[in-house]
């Protein structure tokens, strides 16, 4: 019986490319489905009724939501292709301690510097860098988070490496000075097809955060 | 060896009572250090430098933070009693809801704790909505986890919290009358042992609460 599995994203959202870089690192066909975040389409609200939010991945018709749980599950399942996460128990809670240091601090901080300015600009990109440093020491020597080849920790920041210009405009100032080994790492990812064909050109992504700007009313 | 094994916690935290929990219900040995959040300790502060919060386990010198990663490490670590369930869609589901418990109803109830008034009162209907949705996945069962308890029944525990703070913080969220299914959840969990090791005394909890709320209220005068 083959597998049935439809993935509700919007192109910009790094939560949802992590769940098309898991995708694309197994190789497990899907059907990719964009939604108009200004008009749900009735799956996502019958499929993500909690949150009413993407990506939603659907599983033979089951809805499995939030990212970090969905490349988990993926994980799971298709267990025999490209392990995301290591097999030894500590380095597994290590990995998910990262996951979710990024998921506490880096969508937020980002956000903070597109959407702010002054000091609030200010507290926000200092405190953005800080959070950079720390996983620059945690990828330490290592090619990727994951060790020698692509991992949970990789799969889960390097989409907003997509965002990484929009950041550095709005907030005026060069990521890459401050962090070049965490530069050097997200390049690194984008040599994989299953990265450079799910993340989205940072122009584009910039152009969107500028119509968001105006939208919002935010200068 | 319970040496080998060591949690930092704090009497009052949900998530350090969320992790002694997990350790009892699997029967591995650790030795507990309470921590004074005003004033922590360096071993804390060496072994959570990032967080420096509790809970905190160490096996055998390695450290690791964030309740919901240690009570995964416990269970891949110590097989016996498994506490997640075995297939990966209900796995899902269960962290699922676990990431529901502590990204929205905690903080919403943290709120209506810390509050007075409208503010407290519209924190009131957000955990009404949210303590329903939740009620909702124990319909039909003996536990979230099923059968027995389990993975989610160890992370929504701290509905004790509430079922504890009760009129200290100003208004009873949790009422028999509203949420009936969660409190036959409640009577059903108290009865294990394990549970009721971890149980925070009632009145040292509203003392608690009740200072809290009153050093809030002076800070923001």
């Amino acid at each position: 019986m083959a597998d049935e599995l439809v993935l509700l994203d919007f192109w910009p959202s790094p939560f949802g490319m992590r769940v098309r870089i898991a995708l694309a690192e197994k190789g497990i066909k899907h059907e990719y489905r964009e939604e108009d975040l200004r008009n749900k389409s009735a799956l996502l609200l019958q499929m993500n009724p909690v949150h009413k939010k993407i990506p939603v991945l659907i599983h033979n018709g089951k809805p499995v939501c939030e990212s970090l749980i969905q490349v988990q599950y993926i994980d799971e399942v298709w267990h025999d292709q490209a392990p995301l996460l290591p097999s030894d128990p500590y380095q597994r809670a290590i990995a998910r301690f990262w996951a979710d240091f990024v998921d506490k601090k880096i969508y937020e901080l980002g956000r903070k510097i597109w959407t702010t300015k002054g000091e609030e600009q200010e507290t926000g990109k200092k405190e953005f860098i800080e959070c950079l440093k720390l996983l620059e020491g945690e990828l330490g020597d290592k090619p990727y988070f994951g060790g020698e080849n692509l991992g949970y920790v990789d799969v889960v920041l390097v989409p907003f490496y997509s965002w990484f210009l929009a950041y550095e405009k709005c907030g005026n100032f060069s990521i890459e000075a401050e962090c070049p080994k965490l530069i050097a790492w997200a390049q690194r990812c984008l040599q994989k097809e299953s990265v450079s064909k799910s993340l989205p050109d940072q122009e584009k992504v910039y152009g969107f955060v500028l119509q968001l700007k105006k939208i919002f009313g935010i200068e | 060896m319970a040496e080998e094994v060591k949690l930092f916690g704090m009497w009052a935290s949900p998530f350090s009572r969320r992790v002694e929990l997990a350790l009892k219900l699997k029967g591995i040995p650790y030795e507990y250090i309470e921590e004074d959040l005003s004033n922590k300790s360096p071993s804390l502060l060496k072994y959570n430098p990032i967080h420096k919060k509790v809970p905190l386990l160490v096996h055998k010198e390695k450290p690791l933070a964030e309740s919901l990663v240690i009570l995964e490490y416990l269970d891949e670590t110590w097989k016996n009693n498994p506490i997640l369930p075995q297939d990966p869609y209900e796995r899902a589901m269960a962290r699922f809801w676990a990431k529901f418990i502590d990204e929205k109803l905690l903080p919403t109830a943290a709120k209506v704790s810390h509050s007075t008034g409208k503010e407290q009162e519209q924190g009131v209907e957000e955990v009404h909505q949210q303590l329903k949705i939740l009620e909702n996945e124990l319909k039909g069962k003996e536990f979230f986890a099923g059968q027995s308890i389990g993975y989610l029944d160890i992370v929504a525990h701290v509905l004790f919290w509430f079922y504890s703070a009760g009129e200290a913080s100003g208004v009873n969220a949790l009422t028999t009358e509203k949420f009936p299914i969660i409190y036959e959840w409640i009577e059903k969990l108290i009865k294990i042992d394990a549970v009721n090791e971890c149980r925070i005394p009632k009145e040292k909890h509203q003392d608690f609460i009740r200072l809290r709320r009153e050093s809030l209220k002076s800070a923001s005068k």
